[in-house]
């Protein structure tokens, strides 16, 4: 069982201000992201069975409430990066799913012109900054996110996304220690399944909850329950209050769990059927559809229907990326400098 | 022109490009309050003031990757290493995140970094405080390399890499903190991947770099006294090279030695012989030589120290070798 919430410390938040009860339209609006995610996820297994998907691929079922629940909390100009589990994250900042699928597949009309693959969405117009490979290296970037989201006078927040495993990289610790130090926008999310690759969290971590890592630099921490759409808001918005209103940094662990491997090279022989059927009987989204029908906010019949289209959506999406062309190879040169406009360009032989 | 040190030149472009971008930050160890490890930063705290000139804790990680993240979001930050050495502890940082997050996003990043710092050995400081990492980072897509040898090129071209959008790898040279030499006065930048003939001559072309440049210069000027002519090119720029300046020199000396601190396998040199010879072949009396670092760890013993640099007396050795 999660230990015992630690409270929020020195928050003026909870009083002047409230999360903001959600209108019907709104709730069911919670439920499509997150069945949409569900189905796009399930869509990129099967075309990575099918060889149209190579390298890593990490797929996101059974944690969608966290991403949609926290990122649900933001304003449209916050900040978002995570690792590379990122699928679901741009899905809700906004990005298309075709753009998303294509992406998989590699090609040009893919949200990273088939430069980066699953393990590198990137949609900057929309405040989302990727999809990181190396586990804890964008933690330190999400930091610098709200560093210039502070210098700048902006007023936003950054999420910055890790998983379990993430949390003993040393990156992670010297970003936090700057956060807390020079009082960073930034809310840390630990989306914790549990398992970082093959390996439980009893094995990996010294100290339990990943939340007391917080209290070293002096830092708020949170605990959320991630199969709780409404307790991952609710969590969320105080800590992105904490961070909006004094610029104070938070650590979230979020309590979740991945239904599939790792990544789709991993058989995931170190749980058993037993433990994931288990997660299973308590799915997000599931939890969250009975909630509404036995609110009386949606009937079955329309959250089924919005089912359906979230599958058409994600075979939309497969196809669009089917018939999308491969990118030229000369692209390669692409994407790699910026162009110059304050000093004569240096490599007209790479452009940008 | 006035004169200043290599330091002094160098505080003056920050002070400059900080005065007239407010994007620009500098942050590092000991950068603020203690004016600079090595004063380079002198005087620009009373001048700007803690939100432009930030004391970081010792976290090369930590604060690079901040200093990344903070370039994403369309700030353009200096970092300072206190030595060029102290970047190892942050190379995922700089190869994965600084030079690749542009490439990775299909374009839709951009990074006006400069890490910048000092770097050499000379100084009995030790295997751990004395690398010269340009080549290391030469081999990054997406990185750019600087090393300046005098006052004016320092001045000029770290105007130019605050000035670039893209991530600049500006690597300075502990042991010339304190050379002297003419500054043109005013504004003006120095082109990025332009390398400069420093002394001309006839009979052979040294291409060197850094505080190498300096020990192909007076082994020059050692020889001059036997009659020999050494033209020697200070690349400036290590990555993009200026391969033009060197073809340009080689045609008209048709002997070539590379001077460079690095050490042999793979050094900056090795990429600069394999080009000579493969586009160069007829124009070349002799084979492409070679002076670079010996193979070891940099030991702290001061005579030992010199016999591993590429020492005066080791250039003026090789190049009559060339000659021979």
């Amino acid at each position: 069982m999660p230990a015992a919430d630690p409270a929020v410390k020195n928050s003026k938040a909870n009083a002047s201000s409230r999360l903001p009860e959600l209108d019907p339209k709104q709730k069911v609006e919670l439920f499509r992201q997150m069945i949409r995610v569900r189905h796009f996820e399930e869509k990129a297994k099967q075309a990575f069975q099918q060889g149209k998907i190579k390298g890593f691929c990490h797929l996101y079922n059974g944690q969608e409430a966290v991403a949609v629940g926290t990122i649900s909390v933001l304003n449209e100009d916050d900040a978002v990066i995570t690792a590379y589990r990122d699928h679901a994250h741009a899905l809700t900042r906004g990005t298309d799913s075709k753009a998303c699928m294509a992406e998989l597949f590699g090609k040009i009309t893919g949200c990273s012109r088939g430069k980066g693959g699953s393990m590198h969405f990137f949609d900057v117009k929309r405040h989302f900054y990727g999809g990181h490979g190396i586990v804890g290296g964008q933690i330190p970037l999400g930091t610098g996110l709200a560093y210039a989201q502070k210098y700048l006078g902006t007023n936003r927040v950054t999420l910055a996304y890790m998983g379990d495993g993430a949390i003993n990289q040393g990156a992670v610790h010297e970003a936090m220690n700057l956060a807390a130090l020079w009082k960073l926008p930034v809310i840390y999310i630990i989306e914790n399944n549990e398992w970082s690759m093959g390996t439980s969290q009893a094995r990996s971590s010294a100290g339990d909850p990943l939340t007391k890592r917080a209290g070293a630099f002096d830092m708020a921490a949170i605990q959320a329950d991630g199969m709780d759409i409404d307790d991952v808001r609710a969590k969320t918005f105080e800590a992105v209050s904490l961070a909006r209103t004094e610029s104070q940094p938070t650590l979230m662990e979020i309590r979740t769990y991945r239904y599939f491997g790792h990544s789709m090279s991993d058989p995931g022989n170190y749980r058993s059927k037993e433990e994931i059927e288990q997660r299973k009987a308590n799915d997000p989204i599931e939890r969250y559809k009975a909630k509404l029908i036995t609110q009386k906010v949606a009937t079955e019949e329309s959250l089924n229907a919005i089912d359906e289209e979230a599958l058409a959506e994600a075979q939309a999406a497969y196809d669009f990326a089917e018939s999308s062309p491969e990118p030229e190879i000369e692209t390669m040169y692409e994407d790699i400098f910026t162009p110059e406009d304050q000093i004569p360009e240096f490599r007209p032989d790479i452009r940008g | 022109m006035s004169t200043l040190t290599y330091r002094e030149a160098l505080n003056e472009a920050l002070s400059e490009e900080m005065e007239r971008d407010d994007r620009v930050m500098l942050m590092g160890e000991e950068v603020a309050e203690y004016d600079g490890a090595y004063k380079v930063s002198k005087g620009l705290l009373k001048k700007f003031g803690p939100k432009r000139i930030i004391d970081t804790p010792i976290s090369e990680t930590g604060f690079t990757g901040l200093a990344i993240g903070a370039a994403m979001y369309g700030l353009r930050p200096v970092v300072e290493y206190m030595t060029w050495s102290f970047s190892l502890v942050c190379f995922d940082q700089i190869i994965n995140n600084a030079a690749q997050v542009r490439y990775m996003s299909g374009g839709q990043l951009s990074v006006p970094i400069v890490f910048r710092g000092s770097s050499g050995g000379g100084l009995q400081v030790g295997a751990t405080h004395s690398h010269t990492p340009e080549n290391w980072y030469a081999n990054v897509p997406g990185l750019t390399v600087i090393t300046p040898a005098f006052p004016d090129d320092a001045k000029g071209l770290l105007k130019s890499a605050i000035r670039s959008n893209n991530p600049v790898c500006f690597i300075e040279n502990e042991k010339l903190y304190g050379y002297k030499d003419e500054v043109p006065e005013g504004e003006y930048l120095t082109e990025i991947g332009k390398a400069r003939v420093r002394r001309e001559g006839s009979d052979l072309t040294i291409v060197s770099n850094s505080g190498s440049t300096h020990r192909a210069l007076n082994a020059a000027r050692t020889l001059e006294a036997e009659g020999i002519s050494v033209e020697v090119i200070d690349l400036r720029t290590i990555k993009p090279l200026d391969f033009a300046t060197i073809a340009e020199s080689v045609t008209k000396t048709n002997r070539v030695l590379i001077v460079e601190e690095n050490k042999p396998f793979a050094g900056w040199g090795a990429q600069v012989a394999y080009q000579i010879q493969r586009e160069l072949f007829d124009d070349l009396d002799a084979p492409v030589h070679r002076l670079t670092s010996i193979d070891v760890p940099q030991p702290y013993n001061g005579r030992m120290e010199q016999a591993v640099l590429p020492n005066e007396e080791r250039v003026v050795v090789a190049i009559k070798e060339v000659l021979a």
